[in-house]
């Protein structure tokens, strides 16, 4: 098996996963209010990410423009 | 409350020729304040006794022949995150309420060499993060044209102070607005010029790659006045620019989707007059529009968090609690994330250059909605209801990830009789293109006697 073959196994780091980290997070830290305003901030996030200047390493988006 | 004041324009010649005595006009403005900051909140600390000996000292000066200016002698406030030597800068915040300036931030020098009076230090939304001012250590201010609503923010004590004669001119900031919506909230004029364009060393930041510091005044002209001042060069002449031939475009689409109706009515009112005039006028949008508040969010609430992150973890009761709650928020921002919106910023910088290319300025409304009600947590726009602190941003933003020069100008009322701000946005190197262009649409635009 070569090197670029080997799996180390672990899972996606999504941002569903990171919202509820993020709200666990705010509640051990007793701040409720806190985990009500980062699920805005996902939508936000979310949307930041799915915008059209993104690309990604396997060259699916690539731009004709860079923005500088 | 509201009253006409006079302007810098209007004062400068009769303090000049000793006509009228900086002294006369600062005691006005100081009694002004005495009359009226119980109940308006514009500002948090007053600087009378400096005030009076500085205004004494203009007046020696301009009597033996040494006038500096235009400014010279005349009142100015300056928003409370700006240094001046020797005095308290709150922030609006306790956690700062111990604070003494050591020194005067590089616009207060200006503004002092240029003979100015400063008569104090005015209230914002706790360190700038926020546009209501609701969120202040000193309590919240209050709309001049109806104290029971918002007089806009983060600048809204400047924009107050302006409006009431408290000074006749001010120092707001503004990082996604907060020089244009208070002005557009108060009827004033507010100019954000290009990013950088006036030295921030000395202003307590909330994103140093979004604030700009620039003038809230009573005209285009004083405003000109005050923004050559502040970026240290000689106070000159506005000429006006002709309006007919002019090509300027509406910055339509999401920039008019989710409006409150009055407001829409009067900058259409507003472009129909300018057409009407002469000018050329087409429509143009942003095709990314809609990432503008997220791309924005991702900036000011990473930027503030490093900037509070260590007094949130010693002293996170001593700020008021949305403003801790929005700055914890941005410690959960990814850098990923962060990246993903400053390729974003440079995305919409872009775009912007590319509608101005062709057209000397942009025209949108300033603030999409009338002064909101304090306390409101949404108001009614076009097709539903929107989060205050969405729709007070939605037409500002913009401007400040471009760094583009804007400014908010008066253009009407609505039936309630609460004010409503033209914005116009100019080119890259443009801020006095601006203003000539922004001082014949306030003449195109003054009500007709």
């Amino acid at each position: 098996m070569s090197q670029a073959d080997a799996d180390i196994g672990g899972e996606p780091m999504t941002l569903e996963q990171w919202l509820e980290d993020a709200r666990m997070d705010a509640f051990r830290r007793r701040l409720p209010e806190l985990a009500e305003l980062l699920e805005g901030l996902a939508k936000a996030t979310a949307a930041l990410r799915e915008a059209d200047w993104n690309d990604d390493a396997s060259g699916r988006n690539e731009r004709d423009e860079e923005p500088k | 409350v509201i009253a006409d004041q006079q302007t810098i324009t209007e004062l400068a010649p009769r303090i000049a020729r000793g006509e009228v005595r900086s002294e006369t006009i600062t005691e006005k403005a100081l009694e002004r304040i005495a009359q009226l900051n119980a109940e308006l909140n514009a500002f948090i600390t007053v600087t009378a006794d400096h005030a009076l000996a500085a205004a004494r000292q203009a007046d020696k000066e301009i009597a033996a022949g040494r006038c500096r200016g235009p400014l010279h002698g005349i009142p100015v406030s300056l928003k409370d995150l700006i240094d001046m030597d020797g005095v308290p800068t709150t922030a609006a915040s306790r956690l700062r309420a111990d604070h003494v300036a050591r020194r005067d931030a590089r616009v207060t020098t200006r503004l002092r060499e240029a003979g100015a009076v400063i008569v104090g230090k005015t209230n914002l939304h706790e360190f700038a993060f926020g546009t209501t001012t609701e969120d202040s250590g000193w309590g919240a201010a209050r709309n001049p044209f109806d104290p029971s609503r918002s007089a806009g923010g983060s600048s809204s004590g400047s924009a107050i102070a302006v409006k009431t004669g408290m000074s006749i001119a001010s120092v707001g900031t503004d990082t996604g607005g907060s020089i244009r919506i208070p002005s557009a909230a108060c009827g004033v004029v507010g100019l954000k010029p290009e990013w950088e364009e006036i030295s921030s060393e000395g202003v307590v930041p909330l994103s140093r790659q979004l604030d700009h510091v620039g003038p809230i005044a009573q005209s285009v002209e004083d405003a000109a006045i005050m923004f050559d001042v502040m970026r240290g060069e000689p106070a000159a002449a506005l000429d006006a620019k002709p309006l007919l031939g002019t090509r300027l475009a509406i910055l339509g689409g999401y920039f008019f989707d989710r409006i409150d109706e009055d407001v829409e009515a009067n900058v259409l009112a507003a472009v129909d007059r300018l057409r009407s005039l002469g000018a050329s006028i087409s429509t143009v949008t942003l095709s990314h529009a809609a990432s503008i508040a997220p791309v924005y969010l991702h900036l000011v609430l990473a930027d503030a968090a490093a900037y509070h992150a260590t007094t949130l973890g010693e002293r996170p009761a001593a700020y008021t609690s949305n403003v801790r709650l929005r700055l914890e928020m941005g410690r959960y921002i990814l850098a990923e994330d962060y990246v993903r919106a400053l390729r974003g910023r440079a995305v919409l910088a872009a775009e912007v250059d590319r509608v101005l290319d062709g057209v000397e300025a942009l025209l949108l409304p300033a603030l999409a909605i009338p002064a909101p009600p304090l306390g409101a947590s949404a108001v009614p726009v076009k097709g539903g209801e929107e989060p205050v602190r969405n729709a007070m941003l939605r037409c500002t933003q913009p401007f400040n990830l471009s760094g583009h020069p804007a400014i908010s100008l008066p253009c009407g009322n609505t039936p309630s009789r609460l004010p409503v701000g033209l914005q116009l946005a100019g080119r890259r190197g443009g801020t006095r293109d601006l203003l000539q262009l922004a001082r014949s649409v306030e003449a195109a635009l003054a009500p007709q006697a």
